[in-house]
């Protein structure tokens, strides 16, 4: 007893504004502060996109406060789109988000194992993202080169208006981002393998635990190639060194580089590329495995084989990077190692899915919105993930690479997937966050809004791109043998615009619960999990001085025997269960 | 494991709580030194890659190697010893502050800390080299700029100043350590919090040194 007040008083929570609520040590004010950062950024992120669609059909038309949008505009929207979105909300909502704020819970641990590492790796995104959005302030605006950043373009200050110094900041931005994910990574591998409570074995772990801690893995190991890559990246654009760029002329002069190969970065980049595809998308596969065991009432098919599948799509995940390059002239045995080895992905990938619907069937479906969502992101898992195996092959992906074909499967499968990930994660926890259930009614109509607008969005990408439209361009209004494909992209463009407004229900949803909700019950979804056996939201040291100890796996639902259709992992053993 | 000799020293509790820190910290430093490992794998990377690369020659439109091998300073293999050095000194810290947690209860009162002189002695020995080797590193890099080879004057002199400063770097964060390791002693910390911080400072320290090796045979060998 006297253990266990010290242990309270040892996690006071602190008092002040700045604090608990600034610079706070508190793993769940960390977990709030990614989430709104990842909130503010993909609004940002989204309304790049709107701009780019309307830009595409109207190419001319002249928008208010921005006038008209120029193609290198163009390519700033769309390079800030994908480095937002990419950086700023996937990799840090399901990750520094939600696994900040439950994976101590649900591991039964009072913090992270580092607690001063997760406020400045906060503090660091926070940074990154400043220095990102300020590029779009300076001389030149926001840079050209992409999301991925390719060589020689990214590499020469004079190769375009936001290749100066906005491409200085992206640089910047991206190494601190770097900085910030691998001191998260430390916590989150330290606190998984030391702090879990006793009886929470590895193979007890919730499947998110097992999600965010081979995300975590996956960051350690990606981020630090990528960090390198920019160093030198900012060593060629600043200190004329030639790591990335050839002999290259620029407006008719030489550029003063030699020697350098742009391989090389594409080579160091898609080593980080490809895990990264992983980091966003790892998080909601665990969470999608939890929600439709809880809103099925049964427990998960298959445990091991989702761990083993999550291990292996981990590892896989390293040795396939050069798919992306098969455009690059690579030989032909590399490109087939690399081929199969992506295909190879599918088998692991293909487990996670059968498992999903193995546990769906026969089970006592609660279509709660977590649910929902859920449901959606295996849809779009599916859909998304049916191409890869298409792009996998270069006979089919060199034809395919530069069209829109692979801008619909990147965005389902990595980019509205992983959102759907964060908003059933949203819905799912926020009564434990907020201590208020979020509008149901409202939720539906998000998802519906949600899920029917990403396929009439992305689902046309697909044929666009066989229909040879070629992605990254900013103006084919005027072009002859794509015609008869302008009504699709206006289509998509309307669609775009009703799925966005359709994002403001969730928005005002979101808000207005946090004030208006109702009052949420400690367990309202009568799931297993710790973060259910402690009060809502939880006290400062999580479970108030208490040490829980566990006794059950995390999915022991519809236990034959048992009065209720769940067992809490902190209940006691029973003649039922044992 | 030789930090936990002093064991015997330490109550039940005591001793549960500094193994359970002592863990965690040097787990913590274990996954941190991996991401850093990667880093410097990159650049490894990218040395042999960039190593092999032909360049194409506009005056006699053929393709030559711009790669030549450079002759490392001197003063380079002095620095070495300099911090091979001052992992002994580090370590020598490290196994006093092991040593002197006699009793728990007495190493937890602030003025009780038997070997308190010696091991500020080992850190602020520790720390001199380090700097020195700072500095070394930076007369290196004026003797190189001196003969002629700047950051872009070759691929080769380019590597050389981005390797040593990563890993100057790298090691200025050890110096930091090493700093508040020595505040930790000095202000008489409890003796937990001294085992640890030194704990994990030594083996970052040493870990920066095999580091160096690696880089310096980088360097030499595969010119």
């Amino acid at each position: 007893m006297v253990e266990a007040q010290a242990h309270a008083q040892a996690h006071a929570g602190p008092q002040g504004f700045i604090r608990k609520w600034v610079f706070s040590l508190d793993h769940k004010v960390i977990g709030l502060q990614y989430y709104f950062l990842a909130l503010t950024a993909v609004f940002v992120g989204m309304f790049l996109s709107l701009l780019m669609r309307i830009h595409l059909i109207w190419p001319s038309v002249s928008l208010p406060l921005f006038g008209e949008i120029k193609p290198e505009a163009y390519l700033s929207l769309l390079t800030m789109h994908g480095t937002i979105m990419v950086f700023f909300v996937l990799t840090t909502a399901p990750q520094g988000g939600f696994g900040n704020y439950f994976l101590p819970i649900q591991i039964g641990a009072a913090d992270m194992a580092f607690p001063v590492i997760n406020m400045l790796s906060f503090w660091v995104t926070f940074l990154a993202y400043m220095v990102m959005l300020s590029a779009f302030f300076v001389t030149g605006g926001a840079p050209l080169h992409g999301w991925t950043g390719y060589p020689p373009l990214s590499a020469l200050p004079s190769a375009g208006p936001g290749e100066a110094l906005g491409a200085d900041l992206w640089v910047i931005s991206i190494a601190l981002f770097c900085i910030g994910a691998l001191m998260s990574a430390l916590n989150f591998i330290t606190t998984t393998l030391d702090m879990r409570a006793r009886g929470m074995s590895l193979m007890r772990m919730p499947l998110t635990c097992w999600a965010w801690f081979i995300t975590a893995i996956l960051g350690l190991l990606a981020f630090g190639v990528l960090l390198a890559a920019g160093i030198l990246l900012l060593l060629d654009r600043n200190a004329g060194t030639s790591f990335f760029v050839p002999l290259v002329t620029i407006n008719g002069q030489l550029a003063g580089h030699k020697g350098g190969s742009p391989l090389l970065w594409q080579h160091l980049f898609w080593f980080f590329g490809h895990p990264e595809v992983y980091i966003a998308i790892l998080p909601a596969m665990g969470l999608c495995s939890q929600l439709v065991s809880v809103f099925s009432r049964k427990p998960i098919f298959g445990y091991k084989a989702m761990v083993y599948a999550m291990l292996s799509i981990g590892i896989m995940g390293f040795m396939v990077w050069g798919h992306h390059m098969f455009m690059s002239g690579m030989s032909p045995y590399s490109g087939f190692a690399f081929s199969v080895m992506t295909m190879a992905i599918g088998v692991p990938s293909a487990i996670k899915t059968f498992n999903w619907l193995g546990t769906l069937w026969g089970g006592k479906i609660r279509f709660s919105s977590p649910m929902l969502f859920a449901i959606g992101f295996v849809s779009l898992f599916v859909s998304g993930g049916i191409s890869g195996p298409f792009l996998a092959q270069p006979v089919l992906d060199i034809p395919l690479h530069d069209t829109y074909f692979v801008t619909g499967h990147f965005h389902l499968i990595m980019g509205v997937a992983s959102i759907f990930g964060i908003f059933a994660a949203t819905y799912y926890w926020f009564p434990k966050m907020f201590g208020r259930l979020m509008n149901e009614r409202l939720a539906r109509w998000h998802f519906w809004f949600s899920l029917v607008g990403t396929y009439a969005i992305f689902m046309p990408m697909h044929y666009l791109g066989m229909a040879g439209h070629p992605r990254r361009y900013s103006e084919l209004t005027e072009v002859g043998y794509l015609h008869n494909l302008l009504p699709l992209q206006k289509f998509i463009t309307y669609v775009a615009f009703i799925t966005i407004a359709g994002q403001f229900i969730f928005l005002f949803n979101l808000f207005w619960s946090m004030k208006f909700g109702k009052k949420a019950s400690d367990n309202p979804w009568e799931a297993t999990t710790l973060e259910w056996t402690t009060a809502t939201p939880p006290p400062h040291d999580n479970f108030a001085g208490r040490t829980p100890v566990i006794h059950h796996g995390p999915y022991e639902y519809s236990v034959p025997g048992e009065p209720r259709d769940f067992v809490m992992q902190t209940d006691p053993l029973t003649v039922a269960v044992r | 494991m030789t930090i936990l000799t002093s064991a015997e020293n330490f109550s039940h509790a005591g001793l549960q709580q500094l193994e359970m820190r002592l863990r965690r910290a040097r787990l913590g430093l274990g996954v941190g030194v991996l991401g850093i490992v990667m880093v410097f794998v990159s650049f490894t990377s990218a040395y042999i890659v960039r190593q092999g690369l032909p360049t194409l020659d506009p005056r006699t439109n053929t393709l030559i190697r711009d790669w030549f091998p450079l002759p490392l300073p001197a003063l380079l293999f002095f620095n070495t010893g300099l911090l091979l050095v001052s992992s002994v000194t580090m370590e020598l810290a490290r196994r006093q502050v092991a040593r002197s947690t006699t009793p728990t209860r007495a190493a937890s009162i602030p003025n009780v800390f038997a070997g308190r002189e010696g091991t500020i002695l080992w850190l602020a020995l520790t720390a001199v080299l380090g700097v020195s080797f700072l500095k070394g590193q930076w007369t290196v890099w004026r003797e190189m700029e001196a003969s002629g080879f700047y950051v872009a004057s070759s691929p080769s002199s380019s590597f050389v100043y981005l390797l040593t400063g990563t890993h100057g770097v790298h090691l200025l964060g050890g110096i930091f350590a090493l700093l508040s390791a020595g505040a930790t002693v000095l202000f008489r910390r409890p003796a937990e919090s001294r085992v640890v911080v030194l704990d994990v400072t030594a083996w970052y320290w040493h870990f920066m040194t095999l580091l160096w090796v690696y880089i310096l045979c980088l360097l030499e060998f595969a010119r």
